[in-house]
């Protein structure tokens, strides 16, 4: 019962938010609204005890991602607000996505329920073997790092190519763009 | 508005407070990680969190003296190259790639050197990626004399 209230209040928060999102015309504000949107999403995630994937929300999604957004908004110029112009096509693609994804969660299994598929096929043999195997009780850690060690390699390596990426792009020519812009500024003065 | 920020005494020092214990706990979220919730992702981005909350406070330039562009850049690379390199060790130690048996004379202990190294290697590179991140959003189109 008592998760269930939880959830019903942190849902109807998470709404909440979400409308105040769609309302905000500043972009900062924006910003601000989706670091609570997922600071709340963290707080879900708790309360359906996933507390590793609560921990990583919080940290990446509402930590760090929301102090980029804020950089990357503080660089935007002021004072341009977007119109949409023809809000009907993006309707009737808002309430195509949502009768989908409303028939995907009538047919989605219980919350918890231990028939579920995914509960199924490997996840048996990694809680029974890694208890007496590895001696680490975290079975996350476990998956993450041993059984899942490529997938793990792969995701590092995307952040590595992400940060690659970012600095290739915003800080490559430093130098060279630093001078382009003083002469820029010099011919138009 | 950084100068701003900068002058103000209750956030420079609070920040001074805080940047130790944050620092302290993104290595116990490390190390812990086999233990409790946590692991190389989280503590990465904890310890990243440190030093962009210091070059916020202080500005960029403090900053970049604090963590030189070009060793975090290198740290960014020693990451990725710890997760692969045990990897290969394990290969040359007679086993396949990352399998983490062959790390020890018992398969249970090899299993938790191999986990803490790669661990450490994602941690690395999470902490360095979002510092660089953090790096160039912020110099970004600015101009220093």
């Amino acid at each position: 019962m008592n998760f269930l209230l939880i959830n019903f209040f942190l849902i109807s928060l998470l709404l909440v938010t979400t409308f105040f999102i769609f309302k905000t015309t500043s972009l900062i504000s924006v910003v601000a609204l989706t670091g609570a949107f997922t600071l709340l999403c963290s707080a879900i995630y708790v309360n359906l005890d996933a507390v590793d994937v609560a921990f990583t929300e919080a940290a990446v999604g509402s930590g760090i991602s929301t102090i980029l957004m804020v950089m990357a908004a503080a660089k935007l110029p002021e004072g341009k607000k977007n119109k949409l112009i023809n809000l009907f096509p993006s309707i009737i693609l808002a309430v195509a996505i949502s009768l989908i994804l409303i028939i995907i969660i009538a047919n989605l299994p219980l919350l918890g329920d231990p028939n579920a598929p995914i509960h199924l096929h490997v996840v048996p043999e990694y809680l029974k073997e890694s208890k007496d195997f590895f001696h680490i009780p975290n079975v996350v850690t476990n998956i993450l790092a041993s059984y899942r060690g490529f997938d793990t390699l792969g995701e590092t390596i995307v952040i590595f190519t992400a940060g690659l990426g970012v600095i290739a792009l915003l800080t490559s020519n430093t130098l060279n763009r630093k001078t382009n812009f003083k002469k820029n500024k010099k011919n138009e003065r | 508005m950084r100068d701003k920020i900068s002058s103000s005494p209750v956030l420079s020092v609070v920040s001074k407070i805080l940047f130790a214990p944050i620092i302290i706990f993104g290595l116990y979220v490390q190390f812990h990680g086999d233990y409790g919730p946590g692991g190389g992702f989280q503590a990465g981005v904890i310890v990243a969190a440190a030093f962009i909350l210091y070059s916020m406070i202080f500005g960029l330039s403090k900053g970049e003296t604090l963590v030189p562009i070009m060793i975090n850049r290198y740290l960014m690379c020693i990451g990725v190259l710890l997760y692969a390199g045990v990897g290969i060790v394990s290969i040359f130690l007679d086993g396949m790639y990352l399998d983490y048996n062959v790390l020890s004379s018992d398969p249970s202990t090899g299993q938790h050197i191999g986990i803490i190294l790669v661990e450490l290697g994602v941690g690395i590179t999470v902490a360095t990626v979002m510092i660089a991140l953090y790096h160039s959003f912020a110099s970004f189109g600015e101009i220093n004399e």
